[in-house]
Order: C-alpha cells, then structure tokens, then sequence
C-alpha cells in the first residue's frame, strides 16, 4: 500500500510554522540565540545558548491548554494542528477509527517533572498539581494528539533519543501499510532546553561550547565542530495512504516511500565506528522502497556537528551512494534549527518533503572549512536546486542507544 | 487573616479562571463546579491544591466532594 504526505506543520528556532521555518531555513538563518537566564550563574551550566522557539506555544493556546499540557505536548499540538489544517482534514470526514496518532519525544515532560520535584522540596508534597503525571509522562503528546483529533486507531510513542521522531513516522507508516489506520498523525517534539538536560548532555561532551558565537556553534562537517547545539521545537506529518488521499482529493506533497531501522547493540552512547548499521538501515529502506542508490538526489543527514558522529554518516553515506554520491546534494540543516532531540527526526522529515515539493535542497550554514574526509555534495549557505522528473531524499536519524533511522521519501 | 466572602470569591474566580478558561464573572457562588463549569475531577483537585496555597487553608480530599458550588467552597475557605 502506497503512503503519502498530505500533511506538514511545525513550530521551531526558525519560524511558528513550516512557510516561516522553511523561508528562514532557505536563507540561511540561525535560529539559535544565547539564553536570556542565569543559569550559568545559578548552576555553573557552561552552555549559555540554545535553539529556542520563535514563537512560544503561549502566544498561540489558550491558558487552559498551556497548564495542563508539558511545554513538549503544547508544542506537539501546535504542530499538529498545522499539519491537520493544512491536509484539509479540518473540513474532510474522518473515520476516528481508522486515525492514529504517533508523536513522540526523546525525553519527555522533563520540564514538568522537574518542577514539581522542586514544589515537593520547597513547599511540600501537598502542593504538587494532580496533572503533573499525565503532563510528564512522555506518551503525553501523542496522548493529546489523539484526544485533539479523535484518533482512536491508536495512539503511540516510541522512544529511541534522538531518533524518535523520525521512527514516529516510520511507525506511521507502517500503521497505515499493515491496514490499521487510513491517516496517521505523525511527528515528534522536544521541549529539554532546562538546566538539567544542558548539564547531562554537556557532562558527556556533547554539546558545543562556543558561547561566544552561539550562531556560528552548530557546524556539521566543518572541521572545528565541537558538538551539537540543543533545540526545541516539534514537527508533524500527516500520512495517509494513497487511496485514501485520493479519494478525498486531498493535495499529496510526496510519498514516504521506504523505512530502514536497526539497531548498533555496540554503545550505551557512541555510533558504532565503522555505521555499519547506519548504513544498513539506509540500504533497508530504499530495498523496501524499490529503489536503487541511483534514484537518490538529496539527503538529509542527521549531522549532528560532533566531532566523530558526523564523519561516520558521511563515509556511510558515500559507501552506500559510491561515486553516485557526487550527484546527491547533502543537507545538514541542524547547522541551522540546532538538535531537537525527539524532534529532529520529524523537523527534518518536513524539510526534506519541502526539498522535494520545492526541488531545493536546503543549506548548510557555517562550515567555512569542510572536513578534509567529506566525500558527498555538501549544499552550502545557500539553497540549491534539485533535479527535475522522479527523484527520492533519505532522511536519516540516528539516537543514543544505537538506534538508526532511514526514511526515503519520493516525488 | 480572615478574608471576607467577597474576597475568597474573587481569588477563587481568578483561579478557575486560569485553568478553564471561564471567565471570572461567571465564576459566582450558585454554579456547580460539576454541571455548570464543567469542571473534571482532575481540575477540580488542581483547583483545590491552588486554593490552598493562594488562600493558606487546607481543604481535606474528604472534604472536597462537598464543595458542590462555588459557594461552598467560598463558604469552607472563608471560615478555615
């Protein structure tokens, strides 16, 4: 069964919604900023800078809806409802049985959690809020998201880090091929940008420390990354299933049509050296998309900007493409969004269904010296043009725990 | 402190208010909590943990089933 996107929507660093997110990220925009708090003088956290919301999910949901969700699941309904409106299913009939919704978050309500820990020390156990499980627990957004939209074929969440959006939507898709659902809302969301989460991911030297030049600190494949750069945001997809889409006449971006996912079982934390896995789940999905390396025209890599992690999906990228690799145009838009964790995956898919909508590859900002080893048609500082007549785009996503994620996209 | 009737109303209303989204003045002492505000169990305790802090009461869970209207709970604060 054919699986196709009818459905995007976002909120980001870059913009409240995917035209804004998409025009900023076409330009080259950073959308990181150095942090207006005192964290590092509070607490000592040596990362001052972060990719922050353009628009908080306050200026767009109701009071109500801002205290009773997680900042992870207010920015999860603000993407989906983008993504439902602009599928056209506000106003199309929609069977609940036959929708499911799959949003997920790589860490959870870590805000709320944290919160209320801090309620219980300063002013008792009595004063912790009743809604502070269903805000915390991180099936949450997906939770809301299906009470939303009445999505009663299912709701789900699966968590692998920073692959978990994207596997959201290989989930969505196999939702809908195994016949359980016609319409699967699908995306991911992270809202980690807390002292907490800064200290931890910066106790494993994760994360750039350029606090000087917080725009200039997420550069995938220049040879003086340093790390990622921690962002929030979330980004929904609506797929349907080809039949369904047209028998409502629904306008079709692009088809999801491959999924690769695998497992490393090398690391608690670090790729395995050689991507063995990456690579295969990369091959899984375009032999489950029918297609040959030759079919592909853009990746959208998981480039991170850490010093190994990057090299490692570029060689496993030119290994899989060999020397088709030159003609494919590799984006690194993380330069630009930062990491959004459990929402990169997803952010990122909504790029890479733009890139192929538009037939432009986003760029890659701030790689002004790229590493000597980078052996794949890296698009820099500004946008370029994809070929026209049929073409298809990996988008990868890679997670702590050794979780790989490959999703091939066609138009 | 004791607080007048008038004035547990209004903190009280405020409170509802920024959970429900109702606005304050159709917070008043002869509507449910349940029928009229449409208010869940899960809002209602959230409103009742609120209500503690801002006012400095403790309104027992046991009791809390007995707080039908606005006014009872107006009522319970105003003579904790």
């Amino acid at each position: 069964m054919n699986v196709v996107v009818t459905g995007l929507g976002t909120t980001s660093p870059l913009g409240g919604d995917v035209a804004s997110t998409w025009e900023a990220a076409l330009a080259g925009r950073s959308g990181v900023r150095t942090l207006e708090n005192d964290w590092a003088e509070q607490y000592g956290v040596p990362v001052t800078f972060a990719g922050q919301l353009v628009v908080p999910p306050s200026e767009v949901l109701s009071r109500p809806e801002t205290k009773r969700m997680d900042p992870s699941a207010q920015m999860a309904i603000v993407a989906a409802r983008e993504a439902w409106a602009d599928a056209g299913l506000a106003e199309a009939e929609v069977d609940p049985e036959r929708l499911g919704s799959i949003v997920s978050s790589g860490i959870g309500g870590v805000w709320t959690l944290l919160t209320a820990w801090d309620t219980v020390k300063e002013r008792g156990a009595s004063r912790v809020l009743p809604l502070t499980v269903p805000m915390l627990m991180p099936n949450s957004p997906t939770a809301y998201v299906s009470l939303e939209f009445k999505a009663r074929a299912g709701a789900h969440a699966p968590v692998s880090a920073c692959a978990s959006g994207a596997e959201a939507i290989g989930m969505g898709f196999e939702m809908i091929q195994s016949g359980r659902a016609d319409i699967v809302i699908c995306g991911g969301t992270e809202a980690a940008i807390h002292p907490l989460p800064i200290s931890a991911f910066a106790a494993m030297q994760a994360l750039s420390k350029r606090n000087d030049d917080p725009q200039g600190a997420s550069r995938p494949y220049d040879v003086s990354r340093d790390g990622f750069v921690l962002g929030e945001g979330a980004g929904v997809v609506v797929l349907e299933s080809e039949e369904h889409a047209k028998a409502r006449g629904a306008r079709v971006y692009a088809s999801l049509l491959g999924l690769g996912m695998t497992a490393d079982a090398h690391h608690i934390a670090a790729p395995e050296p050689n991507g063995a896995g990456q690579t295969r789940a990369m091959e899984l999905a375009l032999e489950r998309a029918g297609l040959t390396t030759a079919d592909v025209a853009h990746v959208n890599a998981h480039a991170t900007s850490t010093p190994v992690g990057d090299m490692i999906e570029a060689r496993g990228i030119r290994s899989l493409l060999g020397s088709h690799a030159d003609q494919v145009l590799l984006s690194a838009t993380k330069s630009m969004t930062g990491h959004l964790l459990g929402g990169a995956g997803a952010l990122e898919s909504v790029f890479t269904v733009k890139a192929l909508e538009t037939r432009t590859a986003p760029p890659t900002i701030n790689v002004t010296e790229p590493d000597p080893e980078l052996q794949v048609d890296l698009v820099r500082d500004t946008p370029r043009a994809l070929p026209e007549g049929q073409i298809a785009a990996i988008n990868n996503s890679f997670g702590f725990g050794g979780h790989n994620v490959a999703l091939v996209f066609g138009v | 402190m004791a607080l007048s009737k008038d004035e547990v109303l209004a903190g009280l209303a405020e409170i509802v208010s920024e959970e429900t989204d109702i606005d304050t003045a159709e917070v008043t002492l002869e509507k449910s909590f349940t029928d009229d505000l449409d208010i869940d169990s899960l809002s209602m305790m959230t409103i009742v943990t609120l209500a503690e802090e801002k006012f400095d009461v403790r309104i027992p869970d046991e009791k809390v089933k007995d707080l039908v209207t606005v006014g009872d709970a107006v009522d319970f604060i105003a003579a904790a």
